[in-house]
Parts: C-alpha cells; sequence; structure tokens
C-alpha cells in the first residue's frame, strides 16, 4: 500500500482527505474485484448466455429466443420446476415449525439444554455428502434400519429412495434433519431479544403458556421469521441443500420424482454440455428468486416490522 | 427463566412438568443424532455384519478404516480439501477485514454505494450461478487447478457484512491515538484493527473452513483431474465404486465427518453463538 510509506514524511502533494479516499479504495479492491467478476459477471451472465448455444469447446452462436421456447415444449424442464415447487412448499413450512419447535424446547439457558442443543445442532456440522450417503444406508430397501422400522410400523415393502411416490419425501426429511439445528440457532437468537417483562406482565394478568406464545412469542418473533422464511425460501429454490443430497442419493430419479431444477441443470450443463439451454434455465431460476424475494420485500415492507 | 411460583402448578406439578420436557428433550436429540452413531457404528462392523440391527459392533474391526485408507487415494483427497479449505480462509479473511474496515472506518465517494453493491449479492447462491461461473473459470484457464477450486470460493458477501458491523461498533478512539502518531491507514490497520478483531476473525475462520471443508458443488464442477479431488467429492465417487459395501463406505463417512465434529466439540460455544447473532442484526 503506497499511502503507508514513511508514516512521518508530510505528503504535500495529496491532501489528507485524498489520502483517506485512495487508501478506502485500494481496501476494498481485492473484494470488490473478486466478487464482481466471480458473482456479480456470472449473474449478469446467466441473464444472456441462454441467448446463445454454447457446446463443450466454448463456441459461441446467438440463438435468440430458442432455448426459451424449446423450455416451454421441454416436458422435464416443467417437470423439475414442479419438484422444486414441492420441495420449497414442503421444506420452508417445515423448517419453521421443526426449528421453532426444538428452540422453544431449549430456550432456557442452562447445562442440560446447552448439551441439547449442540446434539440438535451437530447434523448441520456434516458434509451434505455424507449426511446423504448415511441416510442412503439408513433405508435400504428391505435392510435397512428405517425401511426396517417402517415395516415393523405397518409400512412393509416399502421404498423409501426408490418409489416415485415417497423418494421426494426423503429428500425432504433429510433436508429438514440437516438444516433444523441451524434454525433452531436462529429463532433461539430471536426468542433472546425479546425482553423478559414482557412475559412477566402477561403472566401477572393471568396468560397461559399457549396465550403467551400466541400473543408475545409469535408476533415479537416476526423480523427473525421473515428471515427465516426467506432464507430458507430461497436455499429451497436455488437447491443449497438439495443439489449435494439428491446428486448423491437418487441423481434425480426414480422417474425424475427428485430432479429438482438445479439439478436438470447440471445434468444439461456438465452431462450434455448443453450450457446454453442450461443457463436459460438458470435464468428462470433467477429471476423467480428476484421475483420471490421481492414479493417477500413488499408484503413486510422491506422487512420492517413495528412492534406496536 | 425466573424461579417465581407459578399460578397454575403447584411445585411438584412445575418439578413433574419440567423432568417430562427434559425426557423429551433428551429423546429426542438422541433420535437426531442417531444417524451418526449408527454411521460410527458400521464403520467398525464386518461386511456380512453392515445390517444387523445391533449398535455396539459384534466383533468390532478397523479393517474398514485401513482399507480405505491403503486401496483409495483417501490421505491425498484430505490433503487436497485441508489445502484448499486453509486457503480460502486465511485469504477470506484477509481480504473480508480489509473491506469491512473500509467501509466501516474510512470515509471515500461511492462507499455507500459498494457497500449496498455487496450486501446485494448476499442472497445468490451458487447453484444460481454455477454454470456461467464455470464458463468464467473455464475462459480464465483455471480449470483443474487449485487457484480454480481455491479463487472463487474466497468471496463472498457475509464475511465482509459481518465485519463491517463489527468494525462499527469499535469505538472511535481506538484509531485516534495511531492517527495522532502519524500511522498510515495500513499501518492502522494492520497494528490496531487487525489485533482487535480476533475474536470476530477466530469464529468467522472456524465457520469458513467448515464451509469450505464440506463443500461439494464447486469442487466437482472444476476439477475432474482426480490429484485435485478434495474429500467431498473423492467420498461421492467412492459411491459409485463400491455401492453394496456399506461397512467401506461408512467408514469414509466416518473419516469425513472427524474433522468436523471435532472442531465442533472443541468450538460448539463459538460455533453456535456466531450463527445465532448472525440472524439478524
Amino acid at each position: 500500500m503506497t499511502t503507508t510509506a514513511k508514516p512521518k514524511f508530510k505528503r504535500s502533494r495529496i491532501s489528507a482527505r485524498h489520502r483517506e479516499w485512495i487508501a478506502g479504495y485500494l481496501f476494498v479492491l481485492p473484494d470488490a474485484l473478486g466478487l464482481l467478476v466471480f458473482l456479480g459477471l456470472p449473474m449478469l451472465l446467466s441473464l444472456v448466455l441462454g441467448l446463445y448455444e454454447v457446446d463443450g469447446f466454448g463456441s459461441y452462436r446467438f440463438v435468440g429466443m430458442a432455448n426459451y421456447t424449446k423450455m416451454m415444449s421441454d416436458r422435464l424442464f416443467w417437470q423439475s420446476a414442479k419438484v422444486t415447487a414441492l420441495y420449497a412448499v414442503m421444506l420452508v413450512p417445515l423448517l419453521y415449525v421443526c426449528g421453532l419447535s426444538l428452540a422453544l424446547l431449549v430456550q432456557k439457558t442452562n447445562r442440560f439444554n446447552g448439551v441439547i442443543r449442540s446434539m440438535f445442532f451437530a447434523p448441520h456440522m456434516i458434509s451434505l455428502v455424507v449426511v446423504a450417503l448415511v441416510w442412503q444406508f439408513l433405508v435400504v430397501d428391505k435392510i435397512g434400519v428405517l425401511t426396517r422400522l417402517a415395516s415393523a410400523l405397518g409400512f412393509a415393502g416399502i421404498s423409501l429412495l426408490g418409489d416415485p411416490d415417497f423418494a421426494l419425501f426423503t429428500v425432504v426429511a433429510v433436508s429438514v434433519w440437516f438444516l433444523m439445528g441451524y434454525y433452531m440457532l436462529i429463532f433461539l437468537g430471536g426468542l433472546q431479544d425479546i425482553p423478559a417483562m414482557y412475559y412477566e406482565a402477561a403472566t401477572m394478568d393471568g396468560a397461559g403458556p399457549v396465550e403467551r406464545f400466541w400473543y408475545i412469542t409469535l408476533p415479537l418473533l416476526k423480523p427473525t421469521s421473515f428471515f427465516v422464511i426467506m432464507i430458507s425460501m430461497v436455499a429451497a429454490v436455488a437447491g443449497s441443500q438439495a443439489f449435494d443430497i439428491i446428486w448423491v442419493m437418487t441423481s434425480g430419479g426414480p422417474a425424475n420424482s427428485t430432479s429438482v431444477l438445479i439439478v436438470y441443470i447440471y445434468q444439461q450443463a456438465f452431462g450434455f454440455g448443453a450450457f446454453g439451454y442450461a443457463a436459460a434455465m438458470s435464468s428462470i431460476l433467477v429471476i423467480t428468486l428476484m421475483v420471490l424475494t421481492g414479493l417477500m420485500f413488499l408484503l413486510t415492507r422491506g422487512g420492517r416490522f413495528s412492534y406496536d | 427463566m425466573t424461579k417465581k411460583p407459578s399460578l397454575y402448578f403447584s411445585a411438584s406439578q412445575v418439578t413433574m412438568v419440567r423432568l417430562v420436557w427434559m425426557t423429551v428433550a433428551a429423546i429426542l436429540a438422541l433420535m437426531i443424532i442417531f444417524p451418526l452413531l449408527w454411521m460410527t457404528s458400521i464403520s467398525f462392523k464386518t461386511a456380512q455384519d453392515a445390517f444387523s440391527p445391533t449398535l455396539l459392533p459384534a466383533s468390532p474391526t478397523f479393517g474398514n478404516f485401513t482399507y480405505v485408507i491403503t486401496e483409495v487415494p483417501f490421505v491425498r483427497y484430505m490433503a487436497n480439501s485441508l489445502f484448499v479449505s486453509a486457503t480460502v480462509t486465511v485469504v477470506a479473511l484477509f481480504f473480508h477485514s480489509m473491506a469491512g474496515y473500509a467501509l466501516a472506518r474510512l470515509r471515500f465517494p461511492g462507499r455507500e454505494l459498494i457497500f449496498l453493491a455487496i450486501f446485494s449479492t448476499l442472497l445468490v447462491s451458487l447453484p444460481v450461478i454455477i454454470v456461467p461461473l464455470f464458463i468464467i473459470v473455464r475462459a480464465m484457464g483455471m480449470l483443474n487447478t487449485y487457484a480454480g477450486i481455491i479463487v472463487p470460493s474466497i468471496f463472498n458477501a457475509f464475511g465482509i457484512f459481518l465485519l463491517r458491523q463489527y468494525y462499527l461498533s469499535l469505538p472511535r478512539e481506538i484509531e485516534e491515538a495511531a492517527v495522532i502518531d502519524g500511522a498510515g491507514y495500513w499501518r492502522i490497520y494492520w497494528s490496531v484493527i487487525l489485533p482487535l478483531s480476533k475474536p470476530i476473525l477466530a469464529a468467522l475462520a472456524i465457520l469458513f473452513f467448515l464451509a469450505n471443508w464440506n463443500a461439494f458443488l464447486w469442487p466437482l464442477t472444476v476439477a475432474s483431474d482426480q490429484d485435485l479431488w478434495v474429500v467431498q467429492v473423492g467420498i461421492a465417487n467412492f459411491k459409485s465404486e463400491y455401492s453394496a459395501a456399506w461397512n467401506y463406505m461408512m467408514a469414509a463417512s466416518t473419516i469425513v465427518a472427524i474433522p468436523t465434529l471435532v472442531l465442533f466439540l472443541i468450538f460448539q460455544r463459538q460455533i453456535m453463538d456466531s450463527i445465532k447473532t448472525s440472524g439478524l442484526k
């Protein structure tokens, strides 16, 4: 950094204010440049690339809307869009309920709850590849531990990953298992910020546990709820966890029943070299996410909540 | 939270409720970590024993571990993962703290705009940009290189954002003494700000290391050369070769999970606290 040479020396040519400017830009430069090249540029490119046909060797041919019209009549694209929507619609509420329930269960800070919290959170420390492998082992047809448990409960002959009617539920269950400890912590952070005096006042007025939850906890938890729903929705639609789990467990099968969009995009790009088509589908994903987050912000007036 | 007598229950009823509550929590916790216990158990079982419904192996063996380590280049995968994760963590923390410091403490035109631009990338997730990112990295000639795995993983807004928040909370007087001494901005950053950021840098270092150790999608995409495989890619590939050999696969899984679980056991407070507070601020 040029601005630091010889601190005692009075730099007469540039003023102190300008030195601060230059220092500021230089400090921000590495990260700003990196984010621009590896996040900003791909975002822009994902919107443009869909108009081209790109082959595996990197030659480009402008094809206009061809990729998009192809998409409209691609049965597998619509199947993947449906699976993605189903996955998100199941995952987001389940994570909300499970995360909040776990948080309420261990809300009090004491040594016992500390240990339990760690156990609830432990799955989140494992890589999703290992998570997928371990769960696949648990649900192996006929002899997996959970398959046997299921048949003991009356669901004999069930195939938790091999049956198109069940595979997506299994993937959702694994996602919930992996993520709920994380959301428990976010909820614990939110619960911490609710002043205890509200509860005390309500108890004085004769409010029971259910009323306290309904009229104090839930309304005052709104900012946290907003954050949780927003983050889990974006992750579910983008497939941040789903990709790893599905890639290892089912590769999108059986009968495309677990083929979320990102898995289909990945197969098109890196399996068949159809980068242009894959980018066109990615752009749909980007636009969907923008609309969903925009909607969330509109509905909640920018994620701000008043406490009255 | 308080020891006040409840309006609804007698003291013995309260104790009962608490006991039931604790039992429920304990049972749930055991159910939740059961898959991890099962994984560890199978990795000590023999092939014939792999599907026996007992948690404790009848005749525990280290054979699966030695097989995995000697027959598959697992040590190489681990070394790659370690190198990639450590490099990303160190470089990312360095860059993010520089950017966070400037965005919080220095005044320059366009600062708010730059911050907003960085902040707006917070919700962009890797899967959505994987195709164009691959094309950019290919154009830069970084496919099948360590640089290709490492460099794009360095940049994320989350770290910058948290560090900026932290620097905003530091009192101004801290730098003033250094300014009076005539120290330049680099020296203020290096010898005043960085030492003060040790706790938050440590917390972020753990999170970054874990995230990169566990990362799968990007290393899978950018490196097809087996010598560059990180452990997650290695183990996913292992599955297609040994799909029925669950005892080997669970041993491999256990080896991959151990570093993260050990880190968690040591730093559980810091890890859980930093996630708890990163939620909404």
